[in-house]
Parts: structure tokens; C-alpha cells; sequence
């Protein structure tokens, strides 16, 4: 049994216009030890999904259909309280600002030891011996000395090590990272993905990582889901969609990644944006942009089809008019993205 | 207009010193800018403490040729917008010069600086601060236009405008709306328009693209690639990343804590880096070919500018360091291939090459 298990997740935001649909019928699970990244741009509702799971959806923002559970236990539809103590107990959060994540009121030490006796019954003493043990094993030095300095006297990165304590301090099942390398310099980010990692391997912790940072997924992940609009493009390990990227987008933003030692003059480019959420186009989300569009694109959606090792919601995979999926990946592999660019502009 | 870009770039080429030479497009040289970061005098006096001084620019130099881009590269706090700033005249310099074309550009007065001003320009990050909310689009990218008086009556500013909006794939009734009917990546789009408006041959960029998404990225990374050849533009790049600097520019500099510690032709400084800094850099790229080589995350973190160490600054991270790095500020020499080097190890070729740190790094998490 998977430890975390989404489906058919829907969340909706009503507003005066109209009602907007921010995740829209996503699937998904994470098992023990895994990390699941999740990647798209901005507004294509990876977060939502995040907060969704871990129930701290802003209103007038909530889930508006589909299940969320946990070791088998529904918690999409707990109330408040009882997700509170499923909240760090068994799910951590790290989010992209840590300086938002922590009280500048209070000691680093004291966030961590009120949080430690929230959800256990530890004696203020053992929990304070417990704070400086995880400000230890997330590698921030002296930690007897700095447990009773305040979030302003920790450095970026520090700080973003306190919130990965913070998020610690039960021993969750599954950590929801949500861009927590986004706001660090880039010699930061390779030490905190690094604790990251470790601290997976050493507590058999399941995280899910969400980033639109290619190059953090490639790192990280074991398997990778790929969000545009609201929905999933496409899912699977994380090395078959990186090397052998099947649905269109993920080929176009593998593509517009400027890479070292890859000598193109110019990046590929998607034409265009991810549409607004007020106006998805019938059909595929992608179909505007993309190079391969044909009728059914325009009114049908594609659900995740399975294509070799991975899934994706392409109609190009669907086995119809002859299309075999050899012929269709070589086709995605090979068209540039500008191709409907170039053709629009001529 | 091609003509008449073609006509100036003419005109630029015969641009040459007493010696025949081509003259830099920008030549910076012993560019320092201190901050008095003191408190006020009254609790200086009270809590005995000595004034305190930010070095954000301490002593830098480098040339950019006419129609190069150059990168400007460094983590956050490294000084590399403070550059910016001093090259288009925000800030004063502290000390050293400025040289567009020759011309010494650090010491002039505000009208003096007045022409200077429309030959360069500036793109900032955050395309959402950068342009007024309460203007039109056309008269944002009017404004250059008129200020420098390039254009007479309004059917010719309006067509020019029209013409700038085509110019980096807008079109003409955009300039109606007003900033926050567009994207980032088309607000980015507007900021270079209004950046073309005043005609100029030189474009510092602030991390123009650090604000958008990758797929949006890529196309105004090909933008400015398109624009630079249509109209020989010469470009300072900042940015943080180094995939982008490395994708555009031709000549590449490594900032760290105000100085300067390596400057190379992009393919040089990528496959050969040669300062340990760089090297840490480099090995923080993510990994996107997938080779599973396991990062060496150097530890640490960028010091204090305000007190920063002795000697080279960098030493404390460094895994070469010793004596001689912890007291004497490494002076920057050229290499053969066209590398400038700030470094004693490399100096003294203690320093083995290979692309990577190959010293035994200290354990990932001690600082």
C-alpha cells in the first residue's frame, strides 16, 4: 500500500465570476522513502496540490472533489483538529521563505520545543535535548548556542535548516516541500538538497518536491510528475521523462532549459503561456501551444496513458489512426517547438 | 532602421585610440563603491563603536568589446547589481573609472551624463516593479523617446512606439493596456522595448529573466539574441545562474564578495574553471544529463562584506587555502588563454586542474 494516495483530486476556488478550477482530476501516490517531484510553471497548480494534502488551503480555496490518503486513512475530510495533529506529526512542511515559516518573536528553540510537545509527551527538558539534536543532524553548527537565537540571526540558509528541523520534529512519514530551495543561493541549494536526501534515506521519510527547477527534480527525485494547467502532462520515473520526455511539453521545457556544454544558439521555446485559469481551452490545456494539435486535441482531454514506462495525457499515445507510439515519440523527439512559432509568424 | 543601425555600427567601427586600436565599448577600471552602513553618529558615540563600511564593489576590472556580451556572475550579497548601478550612473563610484567608448563617464556632472545616458540602458529583474502601473504601455516606451527628443510631434512617437512593440513580438495596440493586463514574460518584453526606445548601444541586464519561468525565459533569452545581431548590441548579463550566462554570453566574470576572481571567455571558464570558486559554482549545477555523478556541496556560506576575512576573501571555504591566502589579497593575472585568475594557488600551481574541487571537501552540513 502506497503511503500517500491521491485521487481524482479536484480543488476549486469560487469567485464572483464564476468558479475556478486550480487542480483539476489529479492522480497520484508516493510510496515509503520515495520523493516524488512534481514540476510545472508558475499557476499550474502544484502548490495547490501540496496544500491541498497537508489541508492548509487558503480560502475561499478547497477541495471540491476526489480523496487524499494517508496510510490508507482518508484525511481530506477530517476536521480541524484532527488534521492539526496529522500535521507534523505525520506530515511535515517546508515552503519556499523561511523567514515566513518562523515566528521572529520567538526563539528558534522555543518554535521547535513547543512544536516537539505538541504531538508528544516529552518533558520541556527532553524536548529541549531533542531541539538541539535535530538542529544538529540538519547541520547547523553549535547548536547548544544557537537554540535560543531568533529566526533574524540565522543566514538563509540556516534558516531554511531550522524549518527542515521544524518540520523533523515528530518524524513524519512525509515531508510536502513546496520550492524549498527556490529562495537560496545556488552553493546553499546543492547543501540543503543534499541534507534533503539524506534525510530521506536515514529516516525511510517519503517526500514530495515541488519546484519548477528541472535541475533540483534531476537531482532529487525518483519519479516525476509534470503539471500544466491544472492537471498532470505527465508521470513516471524520473530519468524516462527527463531522457525520453513522450507528451510535447515536457519535451518543450526540457528543450528551453539552457544546459552547460550544450552549444545551441537558440533555446527551443514554447510559444505563448500556460493559459489563465479563466480561460483553459476545450480539450487538451496544451493544444494552442502545441506543435502536434489535430481535431481531438481541441475537444477532448486526454487522460494519463500509459507509454512505455511512464504515463502521459497526450492523444498522440492513444493507438488510433495507425499512430504507434514509436512513431509518435520520434515525432515529439524531433519537432522543435518553435515549428508552430515559425509557421504562425509565416 | 536597419540601415541606420548599420550606418552607426559603421561609424563605432572606425572608433579607435592613438595606437589603432578598437576602443572598448566599456572599460571599468579600480571600480570601488563603499556604503557607510554606520549607526547614527549620537549612538557611535554613545556605544563606542567605529564607523562601519560595506566594500559592495571593491576594486574591479574588466573590458567589454562592442557587440559582446559579457556575464557577470555570484551568489546574492556578491556585489554584481552594485555594478549595474555604477555602470548606467545610479550610484557614484567610491573610486576608479568608467570609460563608454573611451570617454570617462564615473566623473560627470548630471548634464554631462545627460547624452551619455541614451547610448546606455538598463533592464531590470522584476518586470512587475519596473514599470509604472498607472501609465500606458505606449507611454511607458515613450518616454525615452521624448526625454531624448528622438522623434517629432506624436504620429511619429506613436509609430516609433508601434514599431519598438513589433520589434520584440508585441503588437502595436498593446500599447493601449497597461501593464497588469500582461504576463511576465510580456512585461519583460515591454521593459526592453522601453530599454530600445532611446536607441542604445549598450544594455546592462539585472537578471532579466531570474522572475519567469523557464519556457517563458527561453524565449526572452532568444529575444535579446535576436536583437543584439539585429542592432549590435553590447550587453552586461547578470544573473545568478549559470546555464543562463553561460547560453549567452562570450565572456564570462566570477564575482565574489566585491571582487572579481575569474574572467574567461565562457567555454574556457566552463570546461577549465580555474579559481576554486568557480569550481564550487560549478559543481552546484544541477544535474540534468543524469549521470548520477554525486554532488560535493562545499560548505559554508557567503561571509559578512562589511567584515570580510583577510587576505583572500574566499579562503575560509576554500579547501587550498593556507598561510599565504589568509594574509596577502591575491592580485588578478592573466592566463595564457585569455583567463584572468585572482588566486595564489593557481599562481603558484598548487592548485591541481580538473574541472571540479578534487581536494577532499569538509562533510556536507559542518560549516
Amino acid at each position: 500500500m502506497p503511503l500517500l494516495e491521491v485521487e481524482n483530486l479536484v480543488v476549486e476556488f469560487p469567485t464572483r465570476r464564476g468558479t475556478l478550477t486550480a487542480v483539476n482530476d489529479i492522480s497520484l501516490h508516493i510510496d515509503e522513502g520515495e520523493v516524488l517531484g512534481v514540476v510545472g510553471e508558475s499557476g499550474a497548480g502544484k502548490s495547490m496540490t501540496g496544500a491541498a494534502i497537508i489541508g492548509l488551503l487558503e480560502p475561499p480555496g478547497r477541495v471540491a472533489g476526489g480523496k487524499i490518503l494517508l496510510e490508507g486513512e482518508r484525511i481530506d475530510n477530517l476536521p480541524y483538529e484532527k488534521m492539526r495533529r496529522i500535521r507534523g506529526k505525520k506530515i511535515g512542511a517546508i515552503f519556499q521563505d523561511p523567514l515566513t515559516s518562523l515566528n521572529p518573536l520567538y526563539s528558534v528553540g522555543r518554535q521547535l520545543v513547543e512544536t516537539i510537545q505538541t504531538h508528544t509527551d516529552m518533558t520541556p527538558t527532553q524536548a529541549r535535548e531533542r531541539a538541539i539534536d535535530l538542529l544538529r543532524e540538519v547541520g547547523i553548527p553549535a547548536p547548544e548556542r544557537r537554540i535560543d537565537q531568533y529566526p533574524h540571526q540565522f543566514s538563509g540558509g540556516m534558516r531554511q535548516r531550522v524549518v527542515i528541523a521544524l518540520a523533523l520534529c515528530v518524524n513524519p512519514r512525509l515531508i510536502i516541500a513546496d520550492e524549498p530551495t527556490t529562495a537560496l543561493d545556488v552553493s546553499i541549494q546543492a547543501q540543503i538538497i543534499a541534507l534533503l536526501k539524506r534525510l530521506c534515506r536515514e529516516h525511510g521519510t517519503a517526500v514530495m518536491l515541488v519546484t519548477h527547477d528541472m535541475g533540483v527534480i534531476a537531482e532529487t527525485a525518483d519519479r516525476v510528475a509534470v503539471m500544466y494547467a491544472g492537471r498532470i502532462a505527465e508521470i513516471g520515473p524520473v530519468r524516462e521523462v527527463i531522457k525520453n520526455a513522450k507528451h510535447p511539453y515536457t519535451h518543450g521545457l526540457m528543450g528551453s532549459i539552457p544546459s552547460i556544454g550544450h552549444d545551441n544558439e537558440r533555446l527551443e521555446q514554447i510559444p505563448g503561456a500556460m493559459p489563465r485559469l479563466t480561460d483553459i481551452p476545450q480539450g487538451c490545456a496544451f493544444n494552442p501551444r502545441c506543435p502536434h494539435t489535430f481535431d481531438k486535441c481541441r475537444t477532448v482531454r486526454p487522460d494519463l496513458l500509459p507509454v512505455e514506462d511512464s504515463w502521459t495525457a497526450c492523444w498522440l499515445y492513444d493507438g488510433e489512426d495507425g499512430r504507434t507510439i514509436e512513431a509518435s515519440k520520434k515525432l515529439v523527439a524531433e519537432t522543435k517547438a518553435d515549428a508552430l512559432l515559425e509557421k504562425n509568424d509565416g | 532602421m536597419a540601415e541606420v543601425v548599420a550606418k552607426k555600427r559603421e561609424a563605432r567601427a572606425k572608433i579607435r585610440d592613438a595606437g589603432g586600436r578598437e576602443v572598448a565599448m566599456l572599460k571599468v577600471q579600480g571600480l570601488k563603491r563603499y556604503f557607510d552602513v554606520s549607526a547614527p553618529w549620537l549612538n557611535r558615540m554613545i556605544e563606542r563603536q567605529p564607523k562601519q563600511i560595506l566594500r559592495a564593489v571593491d576594486g574591479i576590472d574588466f573590458e567589454i568589446g562592442q557587440g559582446e556580451t559579457f556575464g557577470l556572475v555570484g551568489e546574492s550579497g556578491c556585489g554584481k547589481s552594485t555594478v549595474a548601478r555604477l555602470i548606467v550612473g545610479l550610484y557614484g563610484p567610491s573610486e576608479g573609472s568608467i570609460e563608454l567608448e573611451g570617454r570617462d563617464i564615473a566623473g560627470l556632472s548630471r548634464q554631462q551624463m545627460a547624452p551619455m545616458r541614451r547610448r546606455l540602458q538598463m533592464i531590470f529583474q522584476d518586470p512587475y516593479a519596473s514599470l509604472n502601473p498607472r501609465w500606458r504601455v505606449r507611454d511607458i516606451i515613450a518616454e525615452p523617446i521624448r526625454a531624448f527628443g528622438l522623434a517629432d510631434g506624436q504620429a511619429a512617437i506613436d509609430a516609433r512606439v508601434g514599431e519598438l512593440l513589433e520589434t520584440v513580438k508585441l503588437t502595436a495596440r498593446d500599447g493601449e493596456k497597461y501593464p497588469h493586463e500582461f504576463s511576465g514574460g510580456q512585461r519583460q518584453r515591454i521593459s526592453i522595448a522601453r530599454a530600445l526606445a532611446s536607441e542604445p548601444e549598450f544594455l546592462v541586464c539585472d537578471e532579466p529573466t531570474s522572475a519567469l519561468d523557464v519556457s517563458v525565459q527561453a524565449q526572452i533569452l532568444n529575444l535579446m539574441k535576436d536583437l543584439q545581431r539585429e542592432f549590435g548590441l553590447t550587453y552586461l548579463f547578470i544573473s545568478h545562474n549559470l546555464a543562463v550566462v553561460y547560453h549567452i554570453s562570450d565572456r564570462v566574470g566570477v564575482m565574489y564578495l566585491g571582487k572579481l576572481v575569474e574572467v574567461a571567455p565562457a567555454k574556457t571558464l566552463f570546461t577549465t574553471p580555474r579559481h576554486p570558486y568557480t569550481r564550487l559554482l560549478l559543481d552546484t549545477i544541477p544535474d540534468l544529463d543524469m549521470t548520477g555523478r554525486e554532488r560535493m556541496p562545499v560548505a559554508g556560506e557567503v561571509p559578512n562584506p562589511i567584515t570580510p576575512p583577510p587576505g583572500c576573501t574566499f579562503h575560509p571555504r576554500c579547501p587550498f587555502a593556507n598561510e599565504r591566502c589568509r594574509t596577502e589579497i591575491p592580485k588578478a593575472r592573466p592566463l595564457g588563454d585569455g583567463a584572468i585568475v585572482a588566486c595564489h594557488g593557481i599562481e603558484e600551481g598548487r592548485i591541481p586542474d580538473g574541472p571540479t574541487l578534487s581536494a577532499p571537501a569538509k562533510p556536507e552540513g559542518m560549516a
